[in-house]
């Protein structure tokens, strides 16, 4: 059976310090939810603490209507994988797949026919007999994969479990675990600090800071409106200028220390007055031209690194900030360093925050925690 | 270093190993070759082989001029020994998972204590325990040993397990937990798995050290009836008549095998890491 989760003002602490402050959150039934953040940012913590392996020192945590605060990690019908497997060494694939199989106390046929299901599953049916030290990453992560979801959980925790693979792999195991999510249609929770794979797989994400959800979205959202600087540099990389808003006869502007000005449309109307701002543009989103004179930020090239289809370039602008374009590349010669340009933006794709970073001031920022649906 | 500095430099380490190996086992090797002389031949020549070969002295040395034989002895002696190193590997592994596991009050402390009487020396404590044993009415008979071992009073052996759990990942219990396993099963089915080369290398060196342990069993075993193989021995040099040395020399090179049988048998759970292929660290 599916469930959807509920926290309402999770609090943790170990001894003064406190890791998590007030911390609410909902996951909906058969959700692929991600947990992002930076290293230490509470996310593994949250985690264990809805699987029942960290105390919880305030809140309340339901699987559905159900409390589970004080309830034993393994009556909570919890399936996860860890970073490291924790495949059970002594054992073969299929008794590690039947391992919770038997604790559960099923008929043997009921068992076996369970285990074979989620192996063959997880194509993992031919190394049935095999130890896990005869296997490969990618097989263990299967296998473990496997064992978590044969006991048919409420729910799938997963605590960085590609963490551990080359970079090749990790691409072919997150499209596995989001097929399988799909096709086994179970509530997951899943961590991670890489924001790339966390779009690759998730439906929502969020974001997590100093204990603190910073946005809760769809990858689309939090990738284009993050809803403050901090997301904004997490999710992807971004360029931040210092700058200000101008409000001028009902239409707003940004303009950089420079003196480049450009129209920008959907600040939120409680903003849209002259302040300083912070400008978040994507690498993706500067048009660069050679400097002749017109409009535009001044800037200098100091590095350029070709990619394929993409070239990056290392940019000084005239102010003294650093900034990084991707242009898509052609086949003129790349731009040598040391040429001056000009950078003009692509307003619709900027995000403007407040001085302190903390907020969006454009509309279209959802922060998704609601309670259904 | 050019191949022929290697060369010497080998040569010369194993001239030196071999010489190291011939003067720690000459001593061995004369027992074992002094079975088959004569007390005359032993103290009277030097030749380092007998004149004749004959296995006079491992018959004779069994029966014993005594009231029992070496059969009794053998038996007394695995009977002391077996038990002991059980209760030992389950007791100790047992409260080893405890410190290495599950968080108590002053758990700290009472590991602090724990290690406090791996440096206490045998003799500081040997006047305590037979005041102690003699009140349980336990002096000459083998609760002496087996107690000790089903109370973990072994901190070595403990220590060395918690090290050893403290190397195995938590993940695996944890998964086990969300499995369904109690803690009593998950540290059965899982990490006894786990732990089997601490638990080869304690039950090594507890047969090891009990077996030739000669001080303890000298204090708390009198009766002839119960006397294990060291205190045989001890009491064949003890005879008033004249000492038969290679009968001597003929049971103590038997009563070595069942160790030299068990260290070539189990050794390799010495050299081998812990069995962690399941995990990635």
């Amino acid at each position: 059976m599916r469930k959807n989760i509920s926290i309402q003002h999770a609090v943790k602490r170990y001894g003064n310090s406190t890791v998590i402050h007030d911390l609410s959150l909902f996951v909906r039934e058969g959700e692929f939810f991600t947990l992002l953040g930076p290293s230490g940012c509470g996310k593994t913590t949250l985690l264990r603490m809805i699987a029942g392996f960290n105390s919880i020192e305030g809140g309340d945590f339901f699987f559905n209507d159900t409390r589970i605060n004080d309830m034993d990690p393994a009556k909570r019908n919890i399936g996860m994988v860890f970073q490291n497997y924790a495949i059970f060494p002594n054992l073969t694939v299929r008794k590690n797949i039947e391992f919770g199989l038997r604790n559960r106390k099923l008929p043997k046929e009921e068992v076996r026919a369970q285990a074979e299901k989620f192996m063959h599953l997880m194509h993992v049916d031919e190394y049935a007999d095999r130890l896990p030290d005869r296997l490969s990453g990618g097989q263990q992560q299967r296998v473990a994969l496997a064992r978590a979801l044969a006991i048919t959980p409420d729910v799938l925790l997963m605590d960085e479990p590609l963490s551990n693979l080359d970079a090749k792999l990790r691409v072919e195991m997150r499209s596995v675990i989001k097929e399988i999510q799909n096709k086994v249609g179970i509530t997951t929770v899943y961590v991670t600090h890489d924001q790339e794979e966390a779009m690759a797989v998730s439906d929502r994400i969020a974001v997590m800071n100093d204990g603190v959800i910073q946005h809760i979205g769809t990858p689309k959202n939090i990738y284009q409106r993050p809803a403050n600087l901090f997301v904004a540099t997490f999710i992807g990389r971004t360029n931040v200028l210092k700058g200000r808003l101008l409000a001028e006869s009902g239409r707003t502007f940004i303009e950089t220390h420079d003196g480049y000005r450009a129209e920008i449309r959907g600040v939120l109307s409680g903003y849209a007055s002259d302040r300083d701002i912070v400008i978040s543009v994507r690498p993706e989103e500067f048009r660069l031209k050679v400097d002749d004179g017109g409009d535009g930020i001044s800037a200098t090239i100091r590095d350029s690194v070709f990619l394929g289809l993409n070239t990056h370039y290392f940019v000084t602008l005239s102010t003294g900030e650093e900034a990084e374009i991707i242009q898509e590349s052609s086949i003129d010669s790349i731009i040598e360093p040391g040429t001056r340009i000009r950078l003009t933006v692509n307003t619709e794709k900027v995000n403007i925050f407040s001085e302190d970073g903390s907020a969006n001031l454009l509309a279209g920022v959802v922060n998704d925690n609601a309670m259904e649906a | 270093m050019t191949n022929r500095q290697k060369e010497i430099r080998s040569t010369v380490m194993y001239i030196i190993l071999v010489a190291v190996g011939v003067v720690m086992l000459f001593p061995v090797f004369w027992m074992f070759l002094a079975c088959f002389k004569t007390n005359n031949e032993i103290f009277g020549s030097l030749k380092l082989l007998p004149s004749s070969w004959s296995f006079e002295a491992f018959a004779k040395g069994w029966q014993t001029t005594g009231t029992f034989t070496y059969t009794r002895y053998f038996s007394n002696t695995f009977l002391l020994v077996v038990p002991t190193v059980i209760f030992t590997i389950v007791s100790c592994s047992l409260v080893a998972y405890g410190f290495a596991r599950f968080e108590f009050k002053s758990k700290n402390v009472l590991f602090m204590v724990l290690i406090t009487t791996l440096m206490l020396p045998n003799s500081v404590i040997i006047i305590p325990r037979y005041a102690l044993f003699n009140k349980l009415h336990w002096l000459d008979s083998y609760l002496t040993y087996w107690v000790p071992a089903i109370f973990a009073c072994y901190p070595f052996f403990v220590f060395m397990m918690v090290q050893f759990l403290r190397g195995i990942p938590k993940d695996l219990d944890e998964s086990a937990y969300m499995d369904g396993c109690t803690s009593f099963r998950c540290f059965v089915q899982i990490l006894v798995p786990l732990l089997k080369p601490a638990i080869f290398s304690a039950a090594l060196f507890q047969f090891l050290w009990t077996w030739n342990d000669f001080f303890n069993t000298n204090i708390y075993i009198n009766s002839n009836s119960k006397f294990p193989m060291s205190l045989a021995l001890r009491m064949s040099i003890d005879t008033t008549s004249s000492i038969q040395w290679n009968q001597i020399m003929a049971m103590g090179l038997v009563s070595i095998l069942p160790l030299i049988i068990l260290f070539f048998a189990g050794q390799r759970y010495f050299v081998e890491g812990i069995a962690t292929t399941g995990m990635k660290n």
